[in-house]
């Protein structure tokens, strides 16, 4: 079965040349991080990643979570691996120091994750729903809600959730129908929770969700929501779980992946409710999750990042090894000798790395966010986080659809057989485009809070300085064919910005019904932005004789194909935009 | 009790090796370095020996150029206390690392000396050796379980056929087999501590050793590449190729 090897010459060359990690550090006053660290954390959590987690991989897929009688029982060896991942503390990479965190920068942090979600994506969920946990205590919750929760997430002693969906409340989370009453210090929560990621296990001691629900006096609509902290376990005097809460998993979902990682129906207060606190004020609960919403995006796009590369080191591997040609000697040859394999290949491997440098590069800005000197710096990066954010989640996570496709089609008839583990890859991607928001979520997000709001200077802004990068392009002989396709692509992007102002008054319908493929458009223009950027760092790496040629000349030749196969279908997007709405919507309901 | 543990910066077992053109030498430009795994052995044992309260002190040493920092570095994130790295321009020979660590001992008056019985990539087997004997200490090589008692070392060796165990008298020098134990992943804490642990550099000069030469690679080529077996009718023929061929029954 598969191996799992971290590229991390790759992620040190997108943290090293793309994001400039040491200079990103210097500015934010961390002194002693630099990518020499960097690079010893990445090996250190490489090594857990392909020797602990990995493994468990296949485990998770073909023995999922069951309910037992105490609840949920993860997949076996899920949690002495968890229990390693805790000891070895790195829950609290990007944490505050004062609850017990390394305070190492966001996109440190990404680059670790990517490393967890590609070694065993259904087991770094659950740490990915405590970061969820733990970001809306640190801005939202009293000081004795963070002290009473916060440290022991941090160190990942307990895990966190968060219990959004209802049955009638999924993307229309306004329709929430959970109920909080208010007894002394603390509320009683009642109703029931869908598709709660990691909602129980038995890996810790205590799990801590986060709840939204509406109070008695709670006006209608998103404006009435709160949100809540209630624990499985009651804390004693000490701190230490002790009583049981009235809530519990009555059921887990039957899925089409991700099989490690337990799907949860929770149901609060079946007892007389459930014991929560109030975290913040009442009633702004939803603006509450807005404020983590990049950030459990983000993780999302960059789970595309790490499915689409598990299933590329699963295709190279097996393209080497496979031999179905014979040379007019007899001898036999690989298929990755083959044109159409390659590629197939070719394409994983520059869309890859296009979405892992823009996943990474997302992530530095909000690093720049945080060390900011004045107000309009600070503005500047988070528009940038906002206007990046729906593309790395919505784009990474379809292309990720088509890349473990390949990933199975390069296998042949063996990508259909379960074996080989190419097929898991396939079947795991496909939650990505769906939770966290669905694409078209995503892509309404971009068109309409990103752009239409601010009339497009956001992304025109963003669009500037791609034609910065296209300029230098230009200035180098040797990249002529990548700065055309950059200015073929810039050039269409424009064009759809444009219509899509000039349109979408005119029609309410013209936004909803463009937006995905304006999203996709601006994820192959932001792809070939990194990819430009990638190449000029390479070929001025080369020019001043430094690095190993080999590596960086494959960063050549991968920008060139991403070039000549990729950015061109922003060109055929701009068509799709333009013709709008009309024959989208024209059809009645009832001839569907 | 002090320990010192020697650490050797090697090519990571993980990469593919490939040899220089010119055949003088492994190719090591831009490859991935790490600690070679039986040094990591070294330094897991001092760490458990000083975790069960019979160390006081965990010393870590390199020898090489600027980067075998990095080693030191690992080593300390595993749990050592604080660093050496004598600065050479590129790996001396056996014997006069032997020399250099030889300097080093007397210096720090470790009660022991744990090292990896060799290195990955020179695979000599010969530096613990060879610092025993220019300190005239004790050894025991190839340890699978070392216990300190009351000033000594009780060491279970691997050797042919079977398992010795030697009493040494403290001071002595041990190297580390395979199976001592199985070494843990450097935490993440660890590794931001391992920062700001002291880390000394010293010269060949400094501890007044001459970097002689007594040996000189001629070549080095890669390994016979492996060609395409084939299918045997019958066991008769198996046992015929196995003598008359590869001649090895």
């Amino acid at each position: 079965m598969s191996d799992y090897k971290h590229p991390y010459r790759d992620a040190e060359f997108v943290l090293n040349e793309l994001v400039g990690f040491d200079q990103l550090c210097a500015v934010a006053g961390l002194d002693d991080i630099n990518s020499e660290l960097a690079s010893v954390i990445l090996t250190e959590a490489g090594k857990l990643g392909s020797d602990v987690l990995a493994p468990l991989n296949v485990e998770g897929d073909t023995r999922g979570a069951k309910l037992g009688e105490q609840g949920v029982e993860e997949t076996f060896g899920f949690s002495a691996a968890y229990a390693q991942y805790v000891e070895n503390g790195w829950p609290s990479l990007t944490a505050k120091e004062e609850f017990g965190g390394q305070n190492l920068p966001n996109v440190l942090g990404t680059a670790v994750n990517e490393i967890w979600h590609t070694a065993n994506m259904s087991f770094a969920l659950c740490p990915m729903l405590t970061q969820g946990a733990i970001e809306s205590l640190v801005h939202h919750g009293s000081d004795a809600l963070k002290q009473n929760y916060l440290p022991k997430l941090v160190s990942g002693e307990w895990t966190g959730t968060m219990n959004l969906t209802e049955p009638d409340a999924g993307s229309d989370l306004a329709a929430i129908k959970a109920r909080a009453t208010p007894e002394g210090d603390h509320y009683r929560i009642t109703g029931q929770k869908i598709f709660i990621t990691w909602g129980d296990h038995q890996m810790t001691e205590n799990i801590v969700h986060l709840v939204l629900a509406r109070l008695p006096d709670a006006p209608a609509g998103v404006k009435g929501i709160s949100l809540f902290i209630v624990p499985k376990f009651l804390l004693d005097e000490q701190g230490n779980p002790a009583q049981l809460n009235d809530v519990s998993c009555v059921s887990l979902e039957h899925k089409l992946g991700i099989h490690g990682s337990p799907t949860c129906v929770m149901s609060f207060g079946d007892n007389g409710g459930a014991v929560g606190y109030i975290v913040g004020e009442p009633h702004q609960g939803l603006s509450y999750m807005f404020t983590m919403m990049n950030h459990a995006r983000q993780s999302v796009g960059l789970q595309g990042v790490a499915i689409s590369e598990r299933s590329y080191q699963l295709a190279v591997q097996y393209a080497k090894d496979r031999l179905q040609g014979t040379r007019k000697d007899g001898s036999r040859f690989p298929i990755i000798e083959f044109p159409d394999v390659r590629r197939m290949l070719m394409q994983m491997k520059a869309s890859i790395e296009a979405m892992r440098g823009l996943a990474y590069v997302a992530a530095a800005e909000t690093d720049r966010v945080h060390s900011a000197t004045d107000t309009s710096q600070a503005k500047h990066h988070q528009d940038r986080v906002d206007l990046l954010t729906p593309i790395v989640k919505g784009w990474i996570t379809e292309v990720a659809q088509e890349l473990t496709y390949l990933g199975v089609q390069v296998h042949g008839g063996m990508g259909f057989i379960e074996e080989t583990g190419a097929a898991q890859h396939y079947r795991d991607a496909r939650i990505l485009t769906i939770y966290e928001g669905t694409t078209g979520i995503q892509a309404l997000d971009l068109v309409g809070r990103k752009t239409l709001m601010n009339k497009g200077t956001v992304l025109s802004a963003l669009l500037d300085e791609i034609a910065q990068v296209q300029q230098e392009l230009a200035a180098s002989s040797a990249l002529q064919n990548e700065s055309r396709a950059l200015d073929t692509a810039l050039t269409a992007a424009h064009e759809a910005l444009q219509w899509l102002l000039d349109n979408a008054e005119k029609d309410a319908s013209v936004a909803g019904s463009i937006s995905v493929n304006f999203m996709m458009m601006m994820g192959y223009v932001c792809g070939g932005w990194v990819m430009g950027q990638s190449a000029l760092k390479a070929q001025a790496l080369l020019n001043a004789g430094q690095g190993d040629s080999a590596f960086l000349h494959s960063k050549l030749i991968t920008s060139a194909f991403y070039c000549d196969h990729l950015l061109p279908r922003a060109t055929g997007l701009l068509a799709v935009i333009k013709a709008g709405s009309q024959s989208v919507m024209s059809l009645p309901n009832d001839q569907f | 009790m002090k320990v010192l543990v020697t650490v050797k910066r090697v090519i990571d077992y993980n990469v593919k090796v490939r040899v220089k053109p010119d055949n003088s030498d492994v190719d090591l430009a831009n490859v991935k370095m790490a600690l070679n795994p039986f040094c990591e052995i070294a330094v897991e044992e001092a760490v458990r020996l000083k975790e069960s309260g019979k160390v006081s002190e965990v010393v870590v040493a390199s020898i090489g150029p600027k980067a075998c920092q990095e080693q030191i570095r690992t080593a300390l994130a595993l749990g050592a206390d604080r660093g050496i790295h004598i600065d050479t321009p590129d790996m001396p020979e056996s014997l006069v690392v032997a020399k250099l660590l030889a300097k080093v001992v007397k210096a720090e008056a470790p009660d022991l000396v744990v090292m990896g019985k060799q290195s990955i990539d020179g695979d000599n087997n010969q530096t613990g050796q060879m610092l025993a004997a220019l300190l005239g200490r004790p050894q025991a090589t190839f340890a699978s379980v070392v216990n300190l008692e009351e000033g000594k070392a009780v060491v279970t060796r691997e050797v042919d056929g079977g398992l010795q165990t030697l009493s040494l008298m403290l001071p002595a020098i041990v190297t580390t087999d395979l199976r001592l134990n199985e070494p843990r992943y450097a935490s993440l804490p660890n590794i931001m501590k391992a920062k700001k642990k002291p880390l000394d550099v010293t010269t060949p000069e400094s501890l007044g050793v001459e970097m002689t030469v007594h040996t000189r690679v001629l070549s080095v080529e890669p390994p016979a590449e492996r060609s395409g077996g084939i299918q045997v009718k019958s066991v008769d023929e198996l046992i015929d190729k196995l003598k008359n061929e590869a001649k090895v029954i």
